[in-house]
């Protein structure tokens, strides 16, 4: 057997800095193992969104406690939640916010007479220009060719700057990882033809996965049909996560 | 002549300092990690890997292949656009699994669950159907006058 | 509706409540502020021959390096995982601020100060080598990269050398903290670091605590040593001290005015967290003990005819509460971003650890370890003068 000398540098290095079960792992991706099903999946032909109908939100919650359980969040952070808005007038007034342990167990009623009171599901905004993409140093956050936002979480540095960047409050560090992680809009189940853990539960389809590239993708009706909003416009971060009835007060 | 032996000892700090890119340049080559690039300004690899994370919700679709009688109930009532793992959890270790009965799930505790939807709450859209559900029941399980896949009592 | 849940008030977005960027990133853009302003206190002898500075050339030079070395280490230990920050080298992010600071600071470092160090103590450098014995010797010989060339000529290169090299650094320096600024300044998602003054605010307040540090060492080793102050060089220095903290002044005053008459969505809430959580560290620390009061103190030192003594007394007063002032504007620039909820409808609290890894005892290591690093320095690079009056 003859090696080359970069083969022998890269098997040293693997071997000196992977234990042996990440370097069978890394061999296995290498022989494409892990892709057993054959990849019908082509990632020029989506571009990824979501539609949130804030009039359908019921604030139960489901969808928080599917993505925690889809994607094993850790306690006391969230991919996605539910806040609920409470607004007594149009004045100076603040608008009283709450999100009890993310919207996951739903929320007790509180009953304002007059006031105004809805939910609005929250999730990374999978942002065509990310702030957080772009101050990342390394590379370890990006947008894929089908317009998702993610994470490597092998390179990450756990630096944050990318959670200082997103207008949005969507990151966090992973505790144990001690790396960013965020919304995948469960790419690993979109890709297979699934839609998202917390569109799959949403009751009454107040969330809705939307691939803009599809042009049979009810998306195109929605967004034709409605006047849709994305969060905070004035930031430009051309988020993809399109809400229809969206009160100007929320942030 | 003289200015450059004069200068000599700025030469052998320039050598260094080239020595030096020389390396980091050498050194870089190797280090980056391999796929780098690929797609964009990170490891192109990177996308298979967070692909073949699992899936622990089988989607409705799935369910519905088997279970085609509750299916077909669900879909003429107003649950229908409620998924199945939306009230029986996540289930792809079932649905997905070789034997599904040997992995059956269990079923749901319906007071609580139905709250989770029904319980009265202010923020909730006013068209939504919203019951006290201590109240309504009186304590007696919802499934005594439901159907959970076909709500609509006495269907 | 004000609830207090784990120091939270009113409404975070639930990943918010925790603070992502401790005192680690206080300290960092403070000893960064230091070797900038140290560097240009050195670079106003050597450009603009500022004669009566020179007593502080070479140790503003030894300050600035003692710093720069340890202005990575915050950042350094911050990261969620050190081991991988060399990949800052290998796949930087060119539409990232903090890629660039590797390669920034590696310029810095190696091509500006580690060089114009080098070059000015050369001939020092080759006599030492022969005029020393045991492990020290092979020190200075290893530092004389093999020439031992200290002719007139050489010499004289040497001093145009370092000239061009100083007039490389000015900018340098001015890219280096100007920079460290642009990372907060440049990102938009947060009103309070948002603003194009941003960079140019770090880089007057950098220079302003750069030059009382240097002041405050200089004064400091003069009594340590037991030698004559030079009272003109220390009155020169408090002179420009003086006036950069005056720029930096108005440049803040400028900024803070612009923020009140604009009063665009993030104002009430900025200015509520003013008025209470930061009131301590930002209004009472940082505008009035820190820059209003050494400032005050500097004008009279300027204005009326003091005794010496008075002077320096005045001096060193004036000096420490400036560095204390420029870093509660670092905290209060860095912690204080993170204290409200980017929703503005909500504020969270920042619990100071103690010994963990991004703890306050770290931080005051931290603190210590350049004046370490320094002595270490100045013994081995005595930067004193040879016309030097024993007190
Ligand atoms: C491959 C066929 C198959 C699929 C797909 C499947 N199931 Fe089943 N399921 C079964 C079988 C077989 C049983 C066992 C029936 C029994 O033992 O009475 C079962 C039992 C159940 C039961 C328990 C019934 C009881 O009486 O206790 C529930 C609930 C259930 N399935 C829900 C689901 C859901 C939700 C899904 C979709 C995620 C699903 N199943 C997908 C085959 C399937
Ligand atoms: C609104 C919530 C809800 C939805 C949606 C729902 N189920 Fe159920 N399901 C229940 C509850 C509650 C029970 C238990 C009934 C009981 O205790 O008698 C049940 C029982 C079952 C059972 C066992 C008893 C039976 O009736 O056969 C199966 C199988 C089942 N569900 C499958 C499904 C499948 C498949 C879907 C999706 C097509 C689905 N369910 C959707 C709530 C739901
Ligand atoms: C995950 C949320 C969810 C759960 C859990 C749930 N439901 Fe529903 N329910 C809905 C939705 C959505 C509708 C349809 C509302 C609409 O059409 O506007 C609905 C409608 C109903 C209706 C009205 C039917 C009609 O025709 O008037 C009844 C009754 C009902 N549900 C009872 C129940 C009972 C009983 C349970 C517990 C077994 C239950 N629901 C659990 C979401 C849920
Ligand atoms: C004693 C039988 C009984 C029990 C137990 C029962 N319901 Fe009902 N429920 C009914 C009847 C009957 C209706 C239809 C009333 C109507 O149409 O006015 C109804 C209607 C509803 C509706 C629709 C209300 C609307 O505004 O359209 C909901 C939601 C509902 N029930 C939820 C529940 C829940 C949740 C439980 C368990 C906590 C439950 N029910 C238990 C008999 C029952």
């Amino acid at each position: 057997m003859s090696l080359t000398r970069r083969e022998l540098i890269e098997k040293a290095t693997k071997f000196i800095l992977l234990t042996p079960a990440a370097a069978a792992a890394l061999e296995a991706l290498d022989s494409g193992s892990i892709d057993t099903m054959p990849d019908k999946y082509k990632q020029a032909e989506h571009w990824w969104a979501m539609t949130i109908d804030v009039e359908k939100c019921i604030g139960c919650g489901a969808c928080v406690q599917a993505c925690a359980k889809e994607n094993q969040v850790p306690d006391g952070h969230y991919r996605t939640w539910v806040e609920r808005y409470v607004i007594d007038g149009y004045g100076d007034e603040q608008p009283e916010v709450d999100s009890p342990d993310g919207g996951m167990h739903g929320f007790p009623d509180k009953n304002r007479p007059g006031a105004k009171t809805f939910f609005v599901p929250k999730l990374c905004n999978h942002c065509a220009t990310s702030p957080c993409v772009q101050v990342c140093p390394v590379g370890a956050t990006f947008e894929s060719p089908d317009g998702v936002v993610l994470v490597d979480e092998s390179y990450c540095l756990g630096c944050r700057y990318c959670v200082q960047a997103c207008p949005y409050g969507c990151r966090y560090i992973h505790p144990e990882k001690q790396t960013v992680d965020k919304c995948t809009l469960c790419y690993h189940r979109i890709t297979k033809g699934l839609t998202t853990a917390c569109c799959e539960v949403c009751p009454t389809q107040a969330r809705v996965l939307a691939d803009l590239k599809n042009p049979n993708d009810p998306v195109h009706e929605f967004l034709r049909n409605n006047a849709v909003q994305v969060l905070k416009p004035h930031m430009a971060t051309h988020s993809k996560v399109y809400y229809r009835n969206l009160d100007g007060a929320v942030r | 002549m003289r200015w450059f032996r004069d200068a000599g000892h700025l030469g052998r700090v320039a050598l260094l300092l080239l020595l030096g890119v020389g390396l980091f340049v050498v050194a870089r080559h190797f280090a980056v990690p391999r796929g780098f690039g690929q797609y964009g300004h990170y490891r192109g690899p990177v996308l298979k890997e967070i692909r073949a994370h699992p899936v622990s919700y089988a989607g409705r679709e799935v369910c519905e292949g088997c279970h085609s009688d509750v299916a077909e109930k669900l879909a003429g009532g107003r649950h229908k656009t409620v998924g199945c793992e939306s009230c029986h959890g996540a289930q792809a270790a079932h649905a997905n699994s070789d034997d599904p009965g040997a992995h059956k799930p269990p079923l749901p505790n319906a007071l609580a669950l139905c709250a989770r939807c029904h319980q009265q709450n202010h923020s909730k859209p006013k068209n939504f159907p919203q019951v006290d559900a201590m109240e309504h029941s009186g304590g007696e399980k919802c499934t005594s006058c439901h159907n959970p896949h076909q709500p609509k009592p006495g269907a | 509706m004000q609830s207090l849940i784990h120091g939270v008030q009113g409404f975070m977005y639930p990943n918010e409540v925790e603070l992502q960027w401790s005192v680690l990133i206080v300290l960092y853009p403070f000893i960064t502020g230091l070797v900038a302003g140290a560097f240009i206190l050195a670079s106003l002898e050597r450009v603009f021959k500022v004669q009566a500075v020179k007593p502080t050339y070479r140790l503003a030079l030894l300050t600035a390096l003692a710093f720069l070395l340890v202005a990575p280490l915050p950042l350094q230990l911050h990261l969620g995982h050190p081991e991988r920050s060399f990949e800052m080298y290998l796949t930087p992010h060119t539409s990232s601020a903090m890629a660039m600071f590797g390669f920034v600071y590696l310029w810095y470092l190696l091509v500006v100060l580690l060089l114009e160090i080098w070059l000015d103590y050369r001939a020092d450098i080759v006599r030492l080598a022969s005029s020393t014995r045991g492990w020290r010797r092979w020190v200075y010989r290893a530092l004389t990269l093999g020439s031992s060339n200290v002719s007139e000529r050489a010499l004289r290169i040497d001093e145009r050398a370092g000239y061009i090299i100083t007039l490389i650094g000015i900018p340098s320096a001015f890219l280096l903290h100007g920079y460290v600024g642009f990372i907060f300044g440049s990102v938009k998602a947060n009103p309070w670091w948002s603003t194009p003054m941003m960079p140019i605010v770090f880089l007057f307040s950098a220079m302003v605590s750069g030059i009382a540090v240097v002041m405050l060492l200089y004064m400091a080793l003069v009594k340590l040593r037991g030698v004559r102050i030079d009272v003109p060089c220390v009155d020169t220095i408090a002179k420009y001290l003086f006036y950069t903290f005056l720029i930096d002044f108005s440049l803040e005053m400028v900024d803070l005015l612009h923020r009140i008459y604009e009063a665009d969505e993030s104002f009430k809430t900025l200015d509520f967290m003013v008025q209470t959580r930061l009131y301590a560290s930002q209004v009472v620390l940082q505008i009035l003990l820190g820059t209003c009061l050494p400032l005050a103190l500097l004008a009279v030192t300027q204005i009326f005819r003091l005794r010496e003594g008075a002077r320096i007394a005045l001096y060193w007063i004036a000096g420490s509460l400036t560095l204390i002032g420029i870093f509660a504007m670092r905290w209060n620039v860095v912690i204080g971003g993170q204290l409200f909820s980017k929703s503005f409808l909500g504020y969270t609290t920042y619990k100071l650890d103690f010994i963990t890894r991004e703890g306050l005892v770290p931080a005051i290591l931290l603190t210590l370890l350049p004046f370490a690093i320094l002595w270490v320095l100045v013994k081995l690079l005595p930067p004193w003068l040879a016309d030097e009056v024993k007190a």
